[in-house]
C-alpha cells in the first residue's frame, strides 16, 4: 500500500505511472514516433529507452495505423502495449484500426484487447487545427473504448496505471495545457485510480459545475474567486461514466453547467445534459448549461484561439447566471 | 500489364529464387498430408455450396461470399502452421478455418446467424476467427489485418519466440495505405509474418490494370523482404512457398509475400452476376480448376486410386451434410446478449490451433517446444 507520496508535476505523474507499470510488467511496452532515444515530443518516456530497451521502447514510423494495428495484435497476444499518439489529433490517422478493429474485438469474437492509447491534447498555445484538438466525442462514439481524461497528477497517474491494467483499449487523454503547469502530490509506487468514479474537486451546495481535463481547475478557480458556494465534480472517466456521482449533485444543488474545451456538438455535455434531463428533471430549478468550445475548428492567432476557448471569465459568468437563476 | 487474362506473372521464376524453391526437393508431403490437402478443399468448396443453397432458401441474412476457386491458397498455406502459430483469415478463405479445426456447422450457424456461430450471431458471414483455435477474425476494412498480424509476430519477436503470423489480403487491398504500414513496419523489424496475397483478378468488379501499375508482389523487394509468386490453383506450390516462408520467418529471417495467381470464381458476393468478367475467362480458369486439378494428380502421379479420390469426396460430402443438418438445428441468439460483450473482463491467451501437417504430429516435442 502506498503512503509516501512526492510533489509532481502532471507530466511527470503519467512518466512514473508508466515506467512503474513497465518495471513491474515486463509485457508493458510502449510504441509511438519519437518515443525511444528522443524520449518523445513532450518527453514523456525521456530515459525510458536506456532502461527498458529498444525492444519495450519502440519508435515507430510515421504511421498511425502501424502504431494502432501493431498494438492489438501486440494486445491479443498477450503484451500491453502504451501507444502514444504525438498529438491527440493524429489519432485521425490511426482510427480505423482503433474503432473498427480494437475496439469491437471483444464483442464480435470475446477477443480481449489490453492496451491504452495515450492522447495529447487541448489547446491555449497556438497549436492550430491540428495540435489543439480534443477529440474525446469521436471516441465516445465507438463502444469498446474506454475514454479517461485525468485533471490532476494524482489521477495522471492513477488513471494511467489502471488504463494499463484494463484488459480493454483505453483513450488516455492527458491536456497538453496540464502537463507542467498543474503540480500535486502523487502517491509514489502503486497507485492505481479506478475508472468510472468522478470525483469531488470542491464541495458546494448552490451550483454543481461538471467537467474533466483542463475544465476543472477553471471551475475551480472560478469557484474560488466568486466565493460562492459552489460544487465542482471532476468527471476522469468518462467511459465509464459515474452517473450516480452526477445525480447524486444535481439533486443536491439542483443547478448545472457542464464544462469541457472539447467543441459542444454531440459532445460530453450534451451527453451529461441529457442525462440529468432524464434523470434529474424535477431536481433542477434551472436549464442545465454548457460552457464549451463552440464548433468550430482551433484557430491560430491567439486572439482568435482565446475567443473560441472556455476562458475564465467566461466560466465565472456562466456561474453568475445560474447561480440567480 | 494487363493481367487480366489470368496468366501467371512472367517473373514468378526469378522471385521464386529468392526464397529457393526450384532447390527444393519434393515438398515434404506425406500420403496422409496430400490426402488431407485434397479433403480440406473439398471441405471448403462442400461447405461453400451448402452455404449458398441456405443462402438461396432465405435462411442466410446478408449476401453469401464465398472463394471458389481459391481453395488452394487457404488449405496450402495454414497447412504449414503448427499449432502456436497465428491466424488472420480473410473472407475467401475458408479453408484455413478447417485446417485450424473450424467444422463446418459452426461456419454455417455463423452464416445464418445462430447461437452456434463461431461469433454465435454478433458477426456474420465470414467475420470470423475461432480465438479457441489461434485465429482473430478479420474485419470488412481491408487490410486491417495485415498490421494486426503484423502485432502479433512483433510480440513473439520481442518475446524471442520461434512463432509465425500468417495473414491474407486481396490484390485489392494492396491499393490501401494500411498495406504499406503493414509492409513497411514488418520490414523495418523484421517480424515473423507471412503475408499471403490472393491476387483473384478483380476486386469486387475492378480489375488488375485499374488497382496498380506495378504488381504488387514486386514492391516486396522495396520493403526490405522476399516477394514470390505462385500459381495459388495448385495447392502443393502454395503449401512448398508457404512453408519456406514460415520457416524463414520461424528462423528470425523475416516476412515474406506470397503472390497466389488465382481467379474468383464466383461474384464479390451472391448478389454480384460478374458482368464485367471478360468472355472466356471463366472457361479457361475452369480448366485450372484446384479440386480436380489436384484429383487428376493424386491419381496421375501421386498413387492415389480413382476410388479413393472419390471416397474422399462422398465422405466429405455426408459430413458437410451433418454439418448442415446441425448448424440448422442450432437455435437463434438470445437478443439479451445483444447488449452483452462490449467490454472483457479479463484477457485470456488464444487457444492453439489445429496442424494437421505430418510434421508436426510427427514432431510432438517440437510442437510443444514452440
Amino acid at each position: 500500500m502506498a503512503t509516501a507520496t512526492a510533489e509532481v508535476t502532471y507530466l511527470e505523474a503519467i512518466s512514473d505511472g508508466l515506467r512503474e507499470e513497465m518495471r513491474r510488467d515486463e509485457s508493458v511496452i510502449c510504441i509511438g514516433q519519437d518515443i525511444g532515444a528522443f524520449g518523445g515530443a513532450f518527453k514523456v518516456t525521456d530515459g525510458f529507452f536506456e532502461e527498458f530497451g529498444a525492444d519495450r521502447v519502440l519508435d515507430a514510423p510515421l504511421a498511425e495505423n502501424a502504431i494502432i494495428g501493431a498494438a492489438v495484435g501486440a494486445a491479443v497476444e498477450g503484451m500491453k502495449p502504451v501507444c502514444e499518439m504525438q498529438f491527440a489529433d493524429f489519432i485521425a490517422c490511426g482510427f480505423d484500426q482503433l474503432v473498427n478493429v480494437a475496439a469491437k474485438l471483444h464483442y464480435r469474437q470475446g477477443v480481449a484487447v489490453p492496451m491504452v492509447v495515450r492522447l495529447p491534447s487541448g489547446g491555449g498555445f497556438s497549436g492550430g487545427p491540428f495540435h489543439s484538438q480534443n477529440p474525446e466525442a469521436w471516441f465516445l462514439q465507438a463502444p469498446g473504448l474506454k475514454v479517461v481524461a485525468p485533471a490532476t497528477a494524482d489521477d495522471a497517474k492513477g488513471l494511467l496505471v489502471s488504463a494499463i491494467r484494463d484488459p480493454n483499449p483505453v483513450c488516455f487523454l492527458e491536456h497538453k495545457g496540464l502537463y507542467r503547469n498543474v503540480k500535486g502530490e502523487v502517491p509514489e509506487g502503486d497507485h492505481s485510480v479506478p475508472f468510472g468514479e468522478a470525483r469531488v474537486a470542491r464541495e458546494g451546495e448552490e451550483l454543481t459545475v461538471i467537467g474533466y481535463g483542463s475544465a476543472v481547475h477553471l471551475a475551480l478557480r472560478a469557484a474560488d474567486e466568486l466565493g460562492e458556494d459552489i460544487e465542482v465534480i471532476d468527471l476522469r472517466s468518462l467511459c465509464p461514466l459515474d452517473v450516480d456521482a452526477i445525480l447524486a449533485s444535481v439533486r443536491k444543488t439542483s443547478k448545472v453547467l457542464v464544462a469541457h474545451e472539447a467543441t459542444q456538438s454531440c459532445g460530453v455535455g450534451a451527453e451529461v445534459a441529457a442525462l440529468v434531463s432524464e434523470r434529474a428533471f424535477e431536481d433542477l430549478d434551472a436549464p442545465v448549461r454548457r460552457l464549451t468550445t463552440p464548433d468550430v475548428p482551433i484557430p491560430f492567432s491567439p486572439p482568435l484561439e482565446q475567443a473560441v476557448l472556455p476562458q475564465l471569465d467566461d466560466i465565472k459568468e456562466a456561474c453568475r447566471e445560474l447561480l440567480a437563476w | 500489364m494487363n493481367r487480366t487474362d489470368g496468366a501467371v506473372a512472367n517473373g514468378s521464376a526469378r522471385e521464386a529464387d529468392t526464397l529457393g524453391l526450384r532447390e527444393a526437393e519434393e515438398p515434404p508431403l506425406t500420403r496422409d498430408d496430400r490426402a488431407s490437402l485434397f479433403r480440406l478443399m473439398v471441405m471448403m468448396r462442400a461447405s461453400e455450396e451448402r452455404g449458398i443453397t441456405l443462402y438461396r432458401q432465405g435462411k442466410v441474412p446478408g449476401s453469401f461470399y464465398d472463394g471458389r476457386g481459391q481453395e488452394a491458397i487457404s488449405v496450402g498455406s495454414a497447412f504449414v502452421l503448427g499449432p502456436r502459430d497465428r491466424m488472420c483469415i480473410l473472407h475467401r478463405d475458408l479453408g484455413a478455418h478447417l485446417v485450424r479445426g473450424v467444422t463446418p456447422d459452426r461456419y454455417l450457424a455463423n452464416y445464418m446467424g445462430r447461437a452456434g456461430g463461431v461469433t454465435a450471431g454478433k458477426d456474420g458471414n465470414m467475420h470470423f476467427g475461432d480465438r479457441e483455435l489461434g485465429c482473430v477474425g478479420m474485419v470488412s476494412m481491408l487490410p486491417d489485418m495485415a498490421l494486426v498480424a503484423t502485432g502479433m509476430a512483433m510480440a513473439f519477436k520481442i518475446r524471442r519466440e520461434p512463432r509465425v503470423a500468417m495473414t491474407y489480403f486481396g490484390e485489392g487491398s494492396t491499393a490501401n495505405g494500411q498495406w504499406h504500414e503493414a509492409m513497411n513496419f514488418a520490414g523495418i523489424h523484421g517480424l515473423p509474418v507471412v503475408f499471403v496475397l490472393e491476387n483473384n483478378q478483380f476486386a469486387y468488379s475492378t480489375p488488375n490494370e485499374l488497382e496498380f501499375a506495378v504488381d504488387p508482389v514486386e514492391r516486396a523487394a522495396g520493403y526490405g523482404f522476399p516477394g514470390v509468386s505462385v500459381d495459388g490453383n495448385d495447392v502443393e506450390a502454395v503449401f512448398e512457398a508457404s512453408r519456406v516462408a514460415a520457416e524463414r520467418a520461424r528462423t528470425g529471417d523475416g516476412p515474406t509475400l506470397i503472390e497466389c495467381e488465382t481467379m474468383r470464381m464466383h461474384g464479390h458476393g451472391a448478389h454480384d452476376d460478374m458482368s464485367y468478367v471478360p468472355e472466356g475467362m471463366f472457361e479457361r480458369w475452369t480448366e485450372r480448376d484446384p479440386i480436380d486439378r489436384y484429383a487428376r494428380r493424386l491419381v496421375d502421379e501421386l498413387g492415389f486410386s480413382a476410388d479413393e479420390v472419390e471416397g474422399i469426396r462422398s465422405e466429405v460430402a455426408e459430413y458437410v451434410e451433418r454439418g448442415a443438418l446441425e448448424a440448422l438445428e442450432s437455435p437463434m441468439p438470445d437478443p439479451g446478449e445483444a447488449t452483452r460483450g462490449v467490454f472483457a473482463d479479463e484477457w485470456r491467451p488464444l487457444g492453439d490451433g489445429r496442424a494437421p501437417w505430418s510434421h508436426w504430429s510427427e514432431l510432438p516435442e517440437r510442437a510443444e517446444a514452440a
